[in-house]
Formats: structure tokens, C-alpha cells, sequence
């Protein structure tokens, strides 16, 4: 019992460890805002996390919208309400499925990549000899790697939310025949910018800030070994999810609780 | 900044050279030193200095800490007691920027090369001067070219690391510590894992660039052959203090056990070939615990 | 030539995003000049708002014609004082105008319904509907119809 209560206090510290490393890697890194000569550094990362998440997010975007259009449009024809399809579909992608799916996908694509790559520059000590150069790899390396992760989930959740209202409008319009017209209008007339748009694009930038923060302090923090790497990906990964699932908990309340 | 471009011209490096030699005494002065990671102690009060100008070499047993000292030296790891003085300058009381000043004026060649793997040869070379000085391109390619040579590695420029082999990438991590002409280069076991003739072209290497440079070598190995060949002086650390310094000849003819054991590569001695254990009879007699 | 078309690429990506951005503000959630829309205020007081909604529809014959601004209560007399935003300017709602709050379809939103008068004069900004009618609660309602079971 003693001992059990004793490792439970040695996860606590211990995790209380990893939180202020985090914290002070997140404060040392981002207490610059980049500068213009950086400007590059940022592109090429938001290409590496960004761009090269798309193939991925427009996938599962599509796939998402035929799929909630299609359960939307069996249910909603029993009560002759084809064209609340629309207003269903919109409401679910913009203000939950959007920004969580994509931040999962960001995770899984992006967020174990960069661990990948930031603990291998560690486990190679690239990070050393940057450091040794003169140069501090937090604003060189971890820096631009985090304002990339912010900057592209957002526009990688509104590209998820287009393509995947697309999605349902193939499916439902196009092939089950719902009326075009309706679809729309009854969309337009309860989806709310402010309210729905803008507070699901706010989310995923809370996810963005999260799943980078992750990601790479784990890859800075991994052991310089095979088996620590393919743990800190795990973690990454594991981690992040977690944290989006129960962050969107706790905005959604905030956000949407009438209470 | 200034200063690597003044040493870049060799009439002036001469001068340099004079005032350096003028100069004289210890680059570096390492007074007391005591470190600790977790509870092991790795130096004990250790004090050594490294005249400028020559090729020092630090030798012990793997795990007594070699590399440690470096990034002592480098600043990227804090003492818990003693100072350790470049030119003067206490590198444990360094604030972070003063150290990333400091640094431009040290090259060190890592074990691992830790050649940066998205950047090609040329751009690994060229990274240090892009990032420290604010070079015309056409002079920052010259300058580059210039320390792949010094390496023969020029006609290799455009290559990325991954298709390098472990000697080449190696002299192009000499290279890229070069490229600002830094006063000091540290080589962390520059000789592990390479063949005999990757060997021969990095002694000789390390040989004709602390000539041809004027700077201080610092070398950490625990290959004694290749070291005794090109050190001016060799400290020989066990246990966290120094057991040994002096001359390569010196050492080869040391009475003490200790040193002589290392030199001579014998398998057992002071430095014992056990891992402290219990009793063996006990410990086999006591079965499982 | 490599560098170039990263750049390209990750112009194109953030360009992407903001047309995204732009689509789903226009065509999703139908952001027009129309929310810029010029507006008057009314007040309206009901017994019971049951399911009412900021943001819900004020409409006339089936037509948008406003939105509920806020929903409050009068402590004081036990009320709901509800704002509606109407579009357009003072002018187009008589002073009779009457007020119900309707719901859409049987399980829809709750929205509240005008109904005109023939008075030959305006509400002005700020003026308070009169004639209202209140949600129908289903509970209320079955509680009635028990009590008069009973007394018959």
C-alpha cells in the first residue's frame, strides 16, 4: 500500500517535472515573435506540417461529409426533413467535428513527425552542436516548428470544413436527390458566423497551440534512444489527442454552455 | 563578427599569430571543478589548463566524463562548484546571451558529426557564417569552398549528409566548426568508428589545422595511438580527477599503475574489469533475491 | 528552383484557407450586407417565452422581417421583456401590431410572429408591443384542461 501510494507520488513529481520543462521550453521559445529574416524557416515549416497535411484532411473531409450527409438524409427523410440536411450537417462540421478531426489528423500526420524530427536532431545532436555554433535551438528550430502548428490547423480546419460540406453536398444534393435550394437557405438561416463559424475556427487554434506544444516538447524532451523516440512519437500522438478531446469538453462549456 | 573576417586574411593572421605568442600562457584555466549528475560525481575538484596554441588531448576510460567536460567548457552544462576560465572569462557565471557570443568563437566537432541532415554540405558549411555574420553571398560561397578544401571535400558540396560516409561527413562537421575561424576547436572522439584511413586523413587534418589556423585544439578520445601522434600535451582522467598529465612520452614512461594500465591498454589493473559486485561465491550461493 | 516551389506551395495553402474561410462565411452561415442591416428596436413583454431564443426569427406572414435581439425578464411583474431587432426604419409596424410566439413545424424552433394592425400610426424605436400572446406550454395546457375536467 505504501509503496503503491509512493509511486503514485513519484508519477505526480514526475509529471509535475515534465509540465514545468514544457512550460519553460514553450516561454524560451516563444518569447520572441519571429522575425522577417525567419520568415523562411516559418515557410518551410508550414509546407513540412501544413501543406503536407493536406492530402490527408481533404481525404477524411470528404469522406466525413458523404458519410454525416447519408446518416443525416435516412433519418431526416422518415420525418420528410431532407433539407435539414444541410443545417445538420453544418452545425456538427463547424462547431465539433471540424476542428476536432483535423487536430486529431494533425496530430497523427504532423505532430508525430515533428517529434520524430526534433528528437532525432537531439538523438544526432544537431541541437548540441547548434547550440555549440552560437545559435539557440529553441528559436531556431522548436520556435518556428510551433507558429507553423498555429498557423496551419486553422486554415487546415476550414479547408476540412469546406471540402467537407462539399462532401455532403455530393451526397445528398447530387445523389439522394435533396432540394438544392433548401439545403442551402435552411443552412444559411441558423448557421452563425459569430457563433459558429468563428468560435469552431477558435477552437482549432486552441488545438494548434496544444498538439505543437506536444509534440515538440516531447521530441526535445526524448530520450536519445531508438526505443525513446518511438515513445515519445507514441506519447505525442496519445497525449494530444487526449487533450483535444478533453479541451473541446471544456470550450464547448465555456463557449456554448447556456448556464 | 568583426574579428572572423580580420583573421580570414593570412598577412594579418600573422600578426595575430606574434601577439598570440606574445600573449602565451593558458587559454583555457579550469580551477576546482566539481560536477555531479544525479548522485554520481563525476569531477572531483578537477583543475587542469590548456596552453594556447597547442594540441591538448583529455584520455581516460569511456564514462569519466571526456565529453562532459566539453560542454563544461562549452557552457552547455553548469558545474556545481569551481571556474572554468576562457581567456579570462568565467563561462559558469555566463548569462545565456554572453554564451552564445562565446560560442562563435569555438568549433567543435561532435561525435555523432551532428551535420544538420535537411541542409546539403555546402549549406552546412555556409550555416554558421549565414547566421553570425552578414556576408555578401559571393563571399560567404568563397569562404566556404575555402574550408572544403581545406578538407578535400570541395568537389562533395552539393551532396546532402545522408549520402556522405561516416569519415567524409565527419570533415565536413571540421569544416562547418572552422568556418569562423573560432580560437578553439573541440573534437569529441574524433577517431571512433572510422577506418584506418579516414583515421590518418583526420589526424593529419587536426594536425595541420591548428597550425595552419593558429587555434587551440582541445581533443577528447581514448584512441591512444592516433592521440599520442599529434598531442602536444595529455591530461589523463579516472575517477573524476586527473591521474596523469603531462608529455606523451612522459606518460608512456609513468610509474604510475594507473596511467600505465591506460597506456598500455592492459585489461585489468587500478581501473578494475569487474563492475563493483558483490562476492562472486555469495552472490551465486544466494541464488535468486 | 526547390525553395520557389515550397514558397508557391505554402502560398497556395494559405491561400486555400482563406477562400475556406471566406466560403463558409458566405455560403454556410450566409453573412451578408443583410446582418449590416439597418434596424429599430421594439420591446415586447410576454407572460411566458418558453423555448425562445436570441437570435431566433420575428417574422410577418412567413417572412423575416427581424431577429430577437435579447430575452430579459421584469422581476417586477413577473415578465418576459423580449427586444426585437426589426428591419428597416421606424414605420413599416402600426401601433396594434400583435405578437405571438410560434413554433416551426412540431419539434422547431420557437420563433415569434407579428401579426399587423390598422392603426395609422407607427412604433418608434424603443416602443413596446401591447398585444402579445405568449408560448404555449404543454404542461400548462394540460393542467387547464385537467382542471376543467374536473369542474364540469
Amino acid at each position: 500500500m505504501v509503496l503503491f501510494l509512493r509511486r503514485i507520488g513519484m508519477r505526480a513529481f514526475k509529471f509535475l517535472a515534465a509540465l514545468g520543462r514544457a512550460s519553460a521550453l514553450w516561454w524560451s521559445a516563444m518569447r520572441w515573435l519571429p522575425r522577417l529574416s525567419e520568415l523562411n524557416l516559418l515557410i518551410r515549416q508550414i509546407y513540412n506540417v501544413g501543406y503536407l497535411s493536406l492530402v490527408i484532411v481533404v481525404l477524411s473531409a470528404f469522406s466525413i461529409g458523404a458519410v454525416l450527409a447519408l446518416q443525416f438524409y435516412t433519418q431526416l427523410a422518415r420525418f420528410g426533413a431532407q433539407e435539414a440536411v444541410g443545417v445538420g450537417l453544418a452545425l456538427v462540421l463547424l462547431r465539433e467535428l471540424g476542428p476536432v478531426v483535423t487536430a486529431l489528423l494533425f496530430a497523427g500526420r504532423a505532430g508525430s513527425a515533428l517529434t520524430a524530427e526534433i528528437g532525432l536532431m537531439k538523438t544526432t545532436e544537431q541541437l548540441s552542436s547548434m547550440e555549440m555554433m552560437g545559435v539557440d535551438p529553441l528559436r531556431r528550430i522548436v520556435a518556428p516548428r510551433i507558429w507553423a502548428g498555429i498557423i496551419s490547423v486553422p486554415i487546415l480546419t476550414a479547408i476540412f470544413n469546406t471540402v467537407a460540406i462539399y462532401g455532403g453536398v455530393v451526397v445528398a444534393i447530387d445523389w439522394l436527390g435533396a432540394d438544392a435550394g433548401g439545403f442551402w437557405s435552411g443552412m444559411q438561416d441558423v448557421v452563425d458566423w459569430w457563433e459558429d463559424l468563428a468560435k469552431g475556427m477558435f477552437k482549432s487554434l486552441v488545438f494548434a497551440i496544444l498538439v505543437t506544444w506536444v509534440a515538440v516538447f516531447q521530441g526535445y524532451d526524448s530520450e536519445p534512444t531508438a526505443e525513446g523516440m518511438a515513445m515519445s512519437t507514441t506519447r505525442t500522438v496519445v497525449i494530444s489527442s487526449v487533450l483535444i478531446l478533453a479541451s473541446d469538453f471544456l470550450l464547448t462549456l465555456v463557449m456554448y454552455g447556456d448556464f | 563578427m568583426g574579428g572572423a573576417i580580420i583573421r580570414l586574411h593570412l598577412t594579418e593572421r600573422r600578426q595575430v599569430l606574434t601577439k598570440l605568442s606574445i600573449m602565451s600562457g593558458n587559454l583555457i584555466d579550469i580551477q576546482n571543478l566539481t560536477f555531479r549528475r544525479g548522485e554520481r560525481l563525476i569531477f572531483d575538484d578537477l583543475s587542469l589548463s590548456i596552453p594556447r596554441g597547442s594540441i591538448t588531448a583529455i584520455m581516460g576510460p569511456s564514462g569519466t566524463g571526456k565529453t562532459t567536460l566539453l560542454k563544461l567548457i562549452g557552457g552547455q552544462e553548469k558545474p556545481e562548484a569551481g571556474q572554468i576560465l576562457i581567456d579570462g572569462q568565467d563561462v559558469v557565471r555566463m548569462s545565456r546571451t554572453e554564451l552564445l557570443a562565446l560560442r562563435k568563437d569555438i568549433g567543435m566537432l561532435f561525435q555523432a558529426s551532428a551535420l544538420f541532415t535537411d541542409l546539403s554540405v555546402f549549406e552546412n558549411v555556409a550555416f554558421p557564417l549565414r547566421v553570425h555574420t552578414s556576408l555578401s553571398e559571393e563571399l560567404i560561397r568563397d569562404l566556404v569552398l575555402m574550408k572544403l578544401n581545406a578538407v578535400g571535400l570541395r568537389g562533395a558540396r552539393d551532396l546532402m549528409p545522408a549520402e556522405l560516409s561516416g569519415g567524409m561527413s565527419r570533415r565536413v562537421a571540421l569544416a562547418r566548426a572552422i568556418a569562423l575561424d573560432p580560437n578553439l576547436i573541440m573534437y569529441d572522439e574524433p577517431f571512433t568508428g572510422q577506418d584506418p584511413i579516414a583515421m590518418g586523413v583526420l589526424v593529419s587534418l587536426i594536425k595541420n589545422l591548428n597550425q595552419a589556423l593558429a587555434t587551440t585544439s582541445l581533443l577528447v578520445s581514448h584512441d591512444i595511438h592516433e592521440t599520442v601522434g599529434i598531442a602536444d600535451q595529455i591530461f589523463i582522467l579516472a575517477d573524476g580527477r586527473v591521474i596523469g598529465s603531462g608529455t606523451p612520452a612522459e606518460l608512456r614512461d609513468s610509474d604510475s599503475e594507473m596511467v600505465s594500465q591506460f597506456m598500455h591498454g592492459k585489461p585489468d589493473g587500478p581501473v578494475p574489469f569487474h563492475y563493483p559486485a558483490d562476492d562472486y561465491q555469495y552472490d551465486v550461493v544466494a541464488g535468486i533475491d | 528552383m526547390r525553395a520557389r516551389t515550397i514558397e508557391i506551395s505554402v502560398g497556395a495553402f494559405v491561400l486555400a484557407g482563406l477562400l475556406s474561410v471566406i466560403y463558409l462565411a458566405i455560403q454556410v452561415s450566409g453573412v451578408t450586407a443583410a446582418s449590416e442591416k439597418e434596424h429599430y428596436q421594439v420591446l415586447a413583454r410576454f407572460d411566458d417565452v418558453a423555448g425562445l431564443r436570441v437570435r431566433g426569427k420575428v417574422s410577418m406572414a412567413g417572412v423575416t422581417i427581424g431577429r430577437i435581439q435579447n430575452i430579459g425578464v421584469d422581476m417586477e411583474w413577473g415578465t418576459a421583456v423580449v427586444t426585437l431587432d426589426i428591419f428597416g426604419q421606424p414605420g413599416n409596424l402600426t401601433t396594434d401590431t400583435s405578437a405571438k410566439i410560434l413554433t416551426e413545424g412540431i419539434l422547431g424552433a420557437r420563433y415569434i410572429s407579428l401579426m399587423p394592425g390598422a392603426d395609422e400610426e407607427f412604433i418608434q424605436n424603443g416602443a413596446e408591443i401591447t398585444d402579445t400572446q405568449g408560448a404555449l406550454v404543454l404542461e400548462n395546457l394540460i393542467g387547464e384542461f385537467l382542471t376543467n375536467l374536473g369542474e364540469s
